[in-house]
């Protein structure tokens, strides 16, 4: 008895593992934020970055995630912002070329909605990161979408006279899309 | 020969406002847009682009008085030529007043930077982000302020050549103080 719970347990689990996909279309998928300046939402996106994403449709919080954001890659919306956003003050992505998310945990919020709980390190800092996404099936693919606040300051992302957060504001809205195969 | 009509008090409200406005517009986008990026640069592009906003809702008014005002005669004494070019003036001027804020904001759009009246209230974007067509638009801003820079001489050339070398009190018809013999 014992032993066929244990092959019937290793059978859904295998079952369940083979549900699993982790193959990002890194062409259908994008990481976008907006960033408030003087009270304005400017849109911008990183044209590169690689995602290792392994989640399971049927069991979410299994899932794993890490995420390499090539920062030299920003379209900020502009050509000057493009130029800034590149220098000491901003990612300085001579020095730290990568943004990296790992995750840690991810848990249900119940209503289709997750959490994927992890660590960002940007410029040299970590910081625990939370963010929320929705599963999405069609047409046997899974897309992952997300929005979460992130705090520019708690980086050092536009120190000195970048810090006054009247003009460019500390929270800066990171949107996700993945698609998986 | 002294006329003594004068616009009325909205007209010259309106008048005054919007001539301090750009006054204070037109320098502060010369002198922000050859800056480098900066907070101040944003701060005064913000700026200049509010006093747009408010020129152009004073322009509106401006307008919509002017289409159920006649403006007041011009002294008899002026050539037909000189009544041309004044009114050809003065059209340009309305049409300036509108046009140029309204191809700052579609620039603005089409940079992908929206106006935010006061920090406060999002203007709708009337076109989508296109980097060309933003740089036609800033290009078209700028001739039209340059465009509206030389009427603005010819302008106030005009009514100050009126005032001191006519003589004909046309000056008091936007400055009633000026008319010493019939103050309002």
């Amino acid at each position: 008895m014992i032993r066929l719970l244990a092959i019937l347990s290793l059978l859904s689990s295998s079952f369940a593992y083979g549900a699993e996909l982790s193959a990002v279309q890194l062409d259908k998928s994008t990481i976008a934020f907006v960033s408030r300046q003087m009270n304005v939402p400017v849109e911008g996106i990183f044209q590169q970055f690689s995602a290792q994403i392994s989640i399971d449709p049927a069991r979410p919080e299994a899932g794993r995630a890490r995420i390499e954001i090539d920062l030299a890659s920003i379209d900020a919306g502009s050509t000057d912002a493009n130029d800034e956003v590149k220098g000491k003050s901003w990612f300085n992505t001579r020095e730290f070329p990568k943004a990296v998310f790992v995750s840690s945990t991810v848990k249900s919020l119940g209503s289709g909605r997750f959490e994927a709980l992890g660590k960002m390190t940007i410029k040299g800092k970590t910081q625990e990161a939370r963010a929320p996404f929705t599963l999405k099936q069609e047409k046997g693919v899974l897309i992952l979408d997300g929005t979460f606040p992130l705090k520019r300051l708690a980086y050092d992302i536009g120190s000195g006279v970048w810090s006054d957060t009247s003009v460019v504001a500390d929270e800066v809205l990171i949107k996700f899309h993945f698609v998986l195969k | 020969m002294t006329t003594s009509a004068r616009y009325t008090f909205t007209a010259i409200r309106l008048h005054w406002l919007i001539a301090f406005l750009i006054f204070a517009a037109f320098p502060l986008g010369l002198y922000m847009s050859d800056l480098e990026l900066s907070p101040l640069k944003l701060q005064l592009i913000s700026y200049h682009k509010w006093l747009g906003v408010t020129i152009f809702l004073l322009a509106v008014a401006r307008l919509a008085w002017r289409a159920k005002h006649t403006p007041p005669p011009l002294p008899e004494a002026m050539l037909a030529w000189q009544r041309t070019a004044t009114h050809a003036v003065h059209h340009l001027l309305y049409l300036l007043i509108i046009a140029i804020p309204l191809s700052g904001w579609l620039m603005s759009s089409a940079k992908g930077f929206q106006t935010v009246y006061f920090g406060v209230l999002p203007l709708p974007d009337l076109i989508g982000k296109d980097k060309a067509l933003g740089d036609i638009l800033k290009e078209v801003h700028e001739l039209l302020n340059y465009g509206m820079l030389g009427l603005v001489i010819a302008h106030v050339g005009a009514a100050l050549k009126h005032h001191f070398i006519d003589r004909d009190g046309i000056l008091a018809r936007m400055l009633p103080f000026l008319d010493k013999e019939n103050r309002p």
